[in-house]
């Protein structure tokens, strides 16, 4: 009896995840989307834990105190470290499913239960669930910043990971068709936690977006495979929204880079610094706060390019400020967001949210760039690649072909940057040398605080 | 209750299908939070962990489960809390102006 109303709670809650879902699709909706899943989640734990199998809440109470005793915190960091967050959160979740995987192939050992099947799926998850948890680990310390954020490459990289991840899934098949073979098994869960490094170690910080959105994929199909092994239907269902999400993801990354999926995930993007260096040395025009103040103030129409480097400096509150004492004169400001500008998907929109700045001025790349030829000044921020004219104009460049924001069509461009050093993808950037770009050398929180002075009257004309 | 193999495929198969077609009218804006949304909707795997801590039948199955139940509160409670938290700053309206 109870477990039918286990099983009925179960299916409730996987329609409130759906739904959910459905809610994130507008920002005047998604609030209801949390509260739907935060729903489902509470009737499927409490479905769990009235089921009679379950004879003691010793152990459960404490991991569940400390786990929220973690998770407060976790949830509290300031939003430039939402990357880093994302990443550990995808580790947790990939080290849950490989713990999973292990207690039960231990537990089905030694009742001479470990049938084929089920050693198959618990290969499966194990491996899945293994390689989430080191990689997303790494990814997490990348993302913070902790290890460099250039690819790390050797020679012969791909073919040592490639052979690791054979050896690991082959012993699996043999486990399979000789479970009785339990030397094998620590082999495997060891292979796989090497494999979760080496996956991310040749990735550069440029394709963390797409990188991320795959971890998100790995951590949702080891929750598909856990529900293989426990036999649950609700864990399937869940696991599969997260793995499609993740993957969907992906698959706009890689489309807002022009970059294939086996590219990113191979090419290490960004080890090799620019090919050849100029012969000559380009000089470029530098300006200072008071010019920035008078462009600004004077143009139509405004539109802000923010990359990384507004979040690296928590330039988002002072970018508020411009654009309220621009809005003040009656300058029509826009930000065009590019689809990977920032350490992962929609990273920059939540930036500019939390700075107050209302949604409708946030532009997708498609839309803005129509525009670009009438805009007055496009005031870029910390954006570097995603700005580079040599996508759309030099074959060898190596971003040829990735979508940008026309930044360049603009009648003038203003360029904050801490120095000439190029982004992450090690590429010069002509736009920095144009005619119409003035560039603008600072921390980009302290440029922008200058500029906001001078607007506001202290010290203008 | 017992589940074959083919059922589970189904649910899976259905699931991927549901979840590409709905993820992919997610706005731009929110990817974000719906990826820390999505995360914690995988935290489902808490139930999992929950049998095993619970079920106790030796002392490897209920550490390892107990671990488990730790990881994945800790993404179910900072997965919520966070995308709850991100969300309550989109807003539509403009400020009024000074």
């Amino acid at each position: 009896m109870t477990g039918t109303v286990t099983e009925t709670l179960y299916l409730i809650a996987a329609g409130l995840f759906i739904l959910a879902l459905r809610w994130m699709s507008r920002p005047d909706t998604a609030r209801r989307a949390v509260a739907a899943a935060v729903t489902g989640m509470l009737l499927a734990v409490g479905g769990t834990l009235i089921s009679p199998e379950i004879v003691t809440y010793k152990w459960i109470a404490l991991a569940a105190v400390a786990g929220i005793a973690l998770g407060v915190p976790l949830a509290r960091v300031p939003l430039t470290a939402v990357p880093e967050r994302t990443g550990l959160s995808q580790a947790f979740g990939g080290m849950a499913a490989g713990l999973v995987g292990v207690a039960k192939y231990y537990l089905w050992l030694a009742d001479g239960q470990l049938t084929h099947f089920r050693m198959a799926v618990v290969a499966g998850e194990v491996i899945l669930g293994c390689l989430t948890a080191t990689g997303g680990l790494l990814a997490s310390a990348k993302l913070a910043e902790w290890m460099t954020t250039r690819p790390i490459t050797y020679r012969g990289q791909n073919i040592v990971s490639f052979v690791l991840l054979v050896v690991a899934a082959g012993l699996g098949v043999w486990l399979t068709i000789d479970p009785t073979q339990s030397w094998a098994f620590p082999i495997v869960v060891g292979l796989a936690l090497v494999f979760g490094v080496l996956l991310i170690l040749p990735i550069g910080g440029a394709d963390m977006p797409t990188v991320i959105s795959f971890l998100n994929s790995y951590a949702g199909l080891s929750a598909v495979a856990m529900g293989f092994v426990l036999e649950s239907k609700l864990l399937i269902a869940a696991g599969a929204l997260d793995g499609s999400s993740g993957f969907v993801l992906s698959i706009i990354m890689c489309k807002a880079m022009n970059r294939s999926v086996t590219n990113v995930l191979f090419g290490a993007f960004g080890s090799v610094q620019a090919v050849a260096k100029r012969a000559e040395e380009r000089t470029v025009k530098s300006a200072t706060a008071v010019d920035a103040a008078e462009l600004l103030s004077n143009a139509d129409s405004v539109v802000i390019i923010p990359g990384y480097g507004m979040a690296v400096a928590q330039a988002q509150h002072r970018v508020r400020d411009l654009y309220d004492q621009l809005a003040k004169r009656g300058v029509d400001v826009k930000f065009a967001v590019h689809p990977v500008a920032g350490r992962m998907p929609g990273h920059m929109n939540v930036l500019l949210a939390e700075a107050d700045i209302p949604y409708d001025r946030l532009v997708e790349m498609d839309d803005i760039n129509p525009e670009m030829p009438h805009v007055g000044v496009a005031l870029i921020i910390g954006a570097n690649d995603v700005v580079n004219p040599a996508a759309r104009t030099d074959e060898k460049s190596p971003i040829y072909g990735m979508p940008i924001i026309d930044a360049d069509k603009a009648q003038t461009v203003i360029a904050i940057k801490r120095s000439m050093n190029p982004g992450f993808a090690g590429i010069e950037n002509d736009l920095y040398y144009a005619d119409n770009t003035l560039m603008l050398f600072g921390d980009a929180k302290a440029v922008i605080g200058d500029v906001v002075k001078q607007l506001s009257g202290e010290g203008a004309a | 209750m017992k589940l074959d193999l083919l059922t589970a495929l189904f649910v899976f198969m259905l699931a991927t299908f549901l979840g590409m077609d709905i993820i992919r009218r997610v706005s731009r804006l929110l990817h974000t939070p719906l990826m820390s949304l999505t995360n914690a909707i995988s935290s489902i795997a808490v139930v999992g962990a929950l049998m095993l801590a619970g079920e106790a039948p030796d002392r490897l199955t209920t550490w390892l489960g107990a671990l488990a139940v730790f990881a994945s509160t800790t993404n179910l409670v900072s997965g919520y809390l966070i995308t709850d938290r991100m969300l309550r700053m989109f807003k539509r309206r403009e400020a009024p102006k000074s």
